[in-house]
């Protein structure tokens, strides 16, 4: 933790590189979006990788979240917004009217900007998720919920208190709460909507180093306004201005040798 | 430059004299002041009178005033008994129809109602808050008895005839359409919109992201409802029914219209009751001596019920609150 907080503005090299050999995961081809009539995502097409840190980087606006909100159809409680395209996740579309949204969304999970802990106990808001796709027996969902908490690194802070409220705890806590809900799930994907934005430098680093460690398990798609964070802790990096795909590629050739003049520009602090 | 004409505006400001008299502010907060103590002295005002009016009932009865059902003007002999089980009961009533559909309305409202149609519903509930309950009282009478009588009173007592229990509270000796049951439909459709309204508000500050959070692990709108928004809405929740009771607490010309003011306790929920304030408004205009001295008891124990209601609620939002 304490070095990814003193690294914090230390720049690139922190994450680890770029694996080649990574698989796709989710294919996004000729993704259109619209807010009513207004196009919000023109065309995009990019591929995520499995069990990589993908970064969305862009202005506000650009339409990283809302690529973000494409991939568990989160954007659908929303009459009016729509997608256009395809979003292949192992080869499913996911945009596909045939598509359970609600297992969908068990297999893609989702972290947002604020915590969200659920006006339950530390324990209901972990196991409230498990719940609803498996029955388990109590003593499998108590470790299914040890599990969860540990990996999210909360579990020592939390272990004698799980009866309490989620409301409780700290901003921090509460964010690795409701990652620790969404790991419990067992998700394919994870997507993370600037999951540090609300939360203090030591909490960010303490998130940044949980993303670093479920990599291993996940694929991580995250979203951030913080060009060091996607630095810090992405293998690729996505480039987005005005609802367009700008760049795409390895986060170490993104920081380092832009492809773009954009994206330099933008990495670079000159707009944005 | 900028902080050099600062200090000029400043000093300026020193050398002019503000024109205030210490005497007008003084004046203003006694005006506050007075204010808030003239809702004190109502209060009391109020309190004292009935109290005053109706202490030789309470002398006369003494507790059995509360506990006895008996209410003959003939003989002079009063028990506020069955008027305020008929206040409870039928407040009970209203509840229990009008808090679910009340908070459907709401959860449609806020979750599910398409943009176009969310103006218009909402428009037409605060209409519906807004219609004179004197209105209530006569489509209650003219157009909702005659229709339950035939259509549930009858049907039903056919029914239930010579069940034990059910036989006894859903049995119409005279199907008339008016009683306690159609009292207590016509409150919740009354006090609908109130906690309707509330309940939406309520509903609508949770924010969007904890909204989605919920949907985000798979959970069906159902399950969002029932374990995310209704719990973090529950306190305030619980304050919107309670805003719905104390109307239906104190409803007085829409209960005296269609409750069949009744001086008999009866078991039934179909048969004719009264309120404390139906009984009240039926009576008070040609009551003189005990029977006024009764009425006016009557209107004690009515605010004493409100204010232990309102108590109550307070000590359950103190408990949730606490937990």
């Amino acid at each position: 933790m304490s070095t990814i907080a003193v690294n914090a503005g230390g720049g690139i090299g922190n994450a680890a590189a770029a694996d080649a050999n990574a698989s796709v995961r989710i294919a996004v081809r000729n993704l259109d979006f619209y807010y009513g009539d207004f196009r919000g995502l023109k065309d995009i097409s990019l591929n995520f990788f499995d069990r990589q840190v993908t970064a969305l980087i862009g202005p506000s606006g650009c339409g990283k979240s809302t690529l973000l909100r494409t991939f568990n159809r989160i954007y659908s409680l929303y009459p009016e917004q729509r997608a256009t395209g395809e979003i292949l996740l192992d080869g499913q579309n996911v945009l596909s009217s045939s598509i359970d949204v609600n297992e969908l969304r068990a297999r893609v999970g989702m972290v947002f900007q604020k915590p969200t802990p659920f006006p339950m106990s530390i324990y209901d808001n972990i196991a409230f998720g498990i719940r609803l796709y498996e029955k388990l027996p109590r003593g499998e969902l108590d470790d299914r919920i040890e599990e969860a908490l540990r990996k999210a690194a909360l579990w020592d802070e939390v272990k004698d208190k799980l009866r309490q409220s989620g409301m409780g705890l700290s901003g921090g806590q509460q964010q690795r709460l409701c990652i620790a809900r969404t790991i419990a799930q067992r998700p394919e994907v994870i997507l993370l909507d600037e999951p540090t934005s609300a939360l203090d430098p030591i909490s960010t680093g303490k998130i940044e180093e949980l993303i670093e460690q479920l990599r291993s398990e996940f694929t991580i798609v995250i979203v951030t306004h913080n060009m060091q964070q996607a630095a810090r802790i992405s293998q690729y990096t996505a480039f987005m201005y005005l609802g367009e795909l700008v760049e795409f590629g390895p986060t170490a050739k993104m920081f380092m040798n832009p492809g773009k003049k954009q994206t330099q520009d933008y990495i670079t602090g000159r707009f944005g | 430059m900028a902080v050099l004409s600062d200090e000029v505006v400043m000093s300026n400001m020193q050398t002019v004299r503000r024109r205030t008299s210490p005497g007008f502010d003084q004046g203003f907060r006694w005006a506050s002041y007075g204010s808030a103590l003239v809702v004190l002295a109502v209060l009391a005002g109020i309190l004292g009178a009935m109290l005053y009016g109706g202490w030789p009932a309470f002398q006369e009865f003494g507790f059995s005033f509360i506990t006895s059902s008996v209410w003959n003007v003939g003989e002079d002999q009063y028990g506020a008994w069955v008027a305020i089980s008929g206040t409870l009961t039928s407040a009970l009533i209203a509840l229990v129809i009008g808090v679910p559909i009340s908070i459907g309305i709401a959860i449609f409202l806020t979750q599910l109602c398409p943009p176009w149609l969310k103006r218009p519903v909402s428009t037409t509930i605060e209409l519906l808050a807004a219609v004179p309950s004197i209105i209530y009282g006569m489509w209650g009478l003219f157009v909702f008895a005659p229709f339950f009588a035939r259509f549930v009173q009858i049907p039903v007592s056919e029914l239930v005839e010579g069940i034990p229990i059910l036989g006894t509270i859903f049995y119409a000796r005279v199907p008339s359409g008016v009683g306690m049951m159609t009292a207590g439909i016509i409150l919740a459709i009354m006090i609908i919109p109130f906690i309707a309204s509330i309940a939406r508000d309520i509903l609508d500050q949770i924010p969007t992201v904890l909204r989605e959070s919920a949907y985000g692990i798979g959970c069906t709108t159902w399950e969002v409802v029932r374990y995310v928004l209704l719990p973090q809405a529950g306190v305030s929740i619980i304050g919107a029914i309670m805003l719905g009771l104390g109307r239906a607490l104190g409803e007085t010309m829409a209960v005296t219209f269609v409750i069949g003011n009744a001086n008999r306790l009866s078991l039934s929920l179909f048969d004719p009751s009264s309120t404390i304030a139906s009984r009240i408004a039926n009576e008070f205009n040609e009551a003189a001596g005990m029977q006024m001295h009764a009425l006016l008891a009557l209107g004690c124990i009515l605010f004493l019920v409100t204010f232990i209601v309102l108590m109550f609620a307070r000590f359950l939002i103190s408990r949730v609150q606490t937990h």
